[in-house]
């Protein structure tokens, strides 16, 4: 069986975050022989070995730095297959480095195992419309594991700290640090148990023939406080931002949902005033329960994507919601 | 300093398309692949519009679009993208599947960004969408960057920023809905972009005619070049099941849906 090595960006106090346990398990699952490689500014031991590229300098998300350590890492491991959380900061750099030790990588990895001394892996194509499960000859083979796939590690995190330099690294770049949407409070929320798409259709004009905007936000973020569910858009509303028309004010393009959105992963999803085109719903690949009001009873929730369909107009619905989670 | 604005992208199938997979001697493809309307990717379409928009504020710039396609696919889709934004096409004749490995569109990627006449590589700015409607993998941007010797790069970005002294104020997407903020001293750089923060422009006939003087030539003499997933064995590629068994409820009252979905949020 090929060597193994679990590589992580540590967090504060050099501890792992939920994503880099669920790899971790990800990687024990292999039944290999194992190291763990870990970048940050401080690292606690993982696993008997556990090799360190540790310092200021290497505390901050950046493509330089983070690359040089990862290679470092690698190289210093003799590893040929490497698990890594799929964060946006291993996603950034992970590719390059196995360019530069002559492997490949794979992201957006959904399952991994090892059968008959061959490890193959899942992951989605076009946009999680269709699923693979490949093997690849190529190493050192860098496999990021997509955040909840696997339950995060419970054994015991024990060892000692071998500190490894990294090349020297000309870097151009400084990280200023991390800004929260321009809205008046936070929205998305990934660990959520309810995903709450809100579509075009709040902003549309209403039986009346005007348009209820204000009306809408309130209720929306009222049954967002209520329930502490994440909020998620369509595309289409998105658009409509950038297009300067009138929309929902604290949606931005971070919400959307879709083709060319997230992909969340909440148990539970309802979508309001959204007509479930396939573009939107590939990003509801991961919610598992979904429920759906529309005023159409033909649109695309009610053939076959969602388990149940409300027809019914989403402001008289939304407002009895509000009303009875109050109680 | 005006920049050399290189943006990659390939076509893909119109979203709006059903997508089958089927086994072909090359290992898996899609259904009827040739005869799907194809569109630019979507990301690198925001790529490409973030990149018109920054040439235009920037006099002296240039864009050139370099994208791995099969040559009719891509001679149909540049009829509705060459009215979006004035650039210099760079075409090479090759499969943009979502099965081919990133690695191998990558090198012929860089190849070709390599043979551009008179691009100046000190003043680079390499653009693309961060992840791809195809294989969605985030890798292609970061190992043309690695073959063109770039390391500083940026992934998921939804705003660039010119300071007063040509530093790059770089916002990209983090988790939890956040962005990070980052400053670079200049190019060459890479960008992969998220959405941006750019509508798709209108169609301009003008910019259209412009583009297709080049375009049409440039796609008559685009490089053939064959790219695969050498190394690669897929064991199993399928459709999920996505058709569920839904419940269309048609006559209950608002009071009588809101308490139903209480009870269900509340499960």
């Amino acid at each position: 069986m090929e060597n193994i090595l679990f590589l992580a960006h540590t967090e504060e106090g050099g501890t792992l975050g939920k994503p880099a346990l669920e790899a971790l398990t990800a990687a024990a699952s292999l039944g290999a022989p194992m190291a763990a490689g870990l970048v940050g500014a401080t690292a606690q031991p993982v696993l008997e070995r556990t090799l360190a590229v540790c310092g200021a300098e290497f505390a901050e998300s950046r493509y330089a730095t983070d690359a040089a350590a990862a290679e470092a890492l690698v190289r210093a491991s003799g590893a040929q297959i490497v698990i890594a959380p799929h964060t946006s900061r291993w996603a950034r750099c992970l590719a390059g480095v196995a360019n530069r030790l002559g492997g490949r990588a794979d992201t957006h990895v959904t399952a991994v195992k090892a059968e008959g001394g061959r490890i193959s892996i899942s992951r989605w194509f076009y946009r999680q419309r269709m699923e693979a499960e490949f093997t690849r000859t190529h190493r050192p083979w860098i496999i990021l594991i997509e955040a909840g796939c696997y339950e995060p590690y419970r054994g015991e995190l024990a060892g000692a700290v071998e500190r490894v330099d990294p090349p020297s690294v000309s870097c151009r770049t400084r990280v200023e640090g991390l800004q929260t949407p321009k809205a008046d409070e936070q929205t998305i929320r990934p660990d959520a148990k309810l995903l709450f798409v809100a579509g075009a259709g709040w902003t549309k004009k209403q039986r009346d023939g005007r348009e209820h905007v204000q009306e809408a936000a309130q209720l929306i973020l009222e049954f967002l406080r209520a329930t502490q569910a994440s909020l998620g858009s369509s595309k289409s509303l998105v658009d409509l931002s950038g297009e300067g028309q009138q929309v929902l004010p604290f949606l931005t393009h971070l919400n959307q949902v879709g083709q060319t959105g997230s992909t969340p992963r909440h148990p539970k999803g309802l979508a309001t005033c959204c007509h479930g085109e396939e573009p939107h719903v590939v990003g509801w690949r991961f919610i598992r329960e979904r429920r759906a009001v529309n005023i159409d009873p033909n649109c695309g929730w009610a053939r076959g994507k969602a388990d149940v369909v409300y027809v019914a107009d989403a402001f008289e619905v939304m407002a009895k919601v509000n009303e009875l989670l109050k109680v | 300093m005006p920049y050399s604005i290189v943006v990659c992208g390939s076509v893909v199938p119109d979203p709006l398309q059903t997508l089958e997979p089927v086994a072909a001697p090359s290992g898996p493809a899609l259904k009827n692949e040739l005869m799907l309307p194809a569109v630019l990717d979507p990301w690198a379409a925001h790529a490409l519009y973030e990149a018109a928009n920054l040439a235009q504020k920037t006099p002296g710039s240039k864009v050139w679009l370099v994208s791995v396609s099969p040559k009719p696919k891509l001679q149909q889709v540049m009829m509705a993208v060459a009215q979006k934004a004035p650039f210099e096409l760079v075409p090479v004749d090759g499969s943009a599947g979502g099965f081919v490995d990133a690695y191998e569109t990558a090198v012929a990627l860089a190849e070709a960004i390599q043979s551009i006449p008179g691009l100046d590589r000190s003043q680079l700015l390499l653009f693309g969408g961060w992840e791809s409607a195809s294989r969605a993998a985030g890798v292609t941007l970061q190992i043309v960057g690695e073959l063109l010797g770039i390391t500083e790069q940026f992934q998921g970005v939804d705003e660039l920023a010119i300071g007063p002294s040509g530093e790059l104020r770089v916002w990209e997407r983090v988790e939890g809905g956040r962005h990070q903020v980052s400053v670079c001293s200049g190019p060459p750089a890479v960008l992969g972009w998220a959405t941006g923060n750019l509508p798709e422009p209108r169609n301009n006939p003008q910019v259209g005619m412009a583009n297709m003087r080049t375009v049409m030539p440039a796609l008559q003499k685009a490089k053939p070049v064959t790219v695969g997933a050498a190394g690669v064995s897929y064991l199993n590629v399928s459709l999920p099941k996505q058709q569920r068994e839904t419940r269309v409820i048609k006559d209950w009252s608002a009071d009588e849906i809101a308490r139903d979905i209480v009870a269900w949020i509340r499960e």
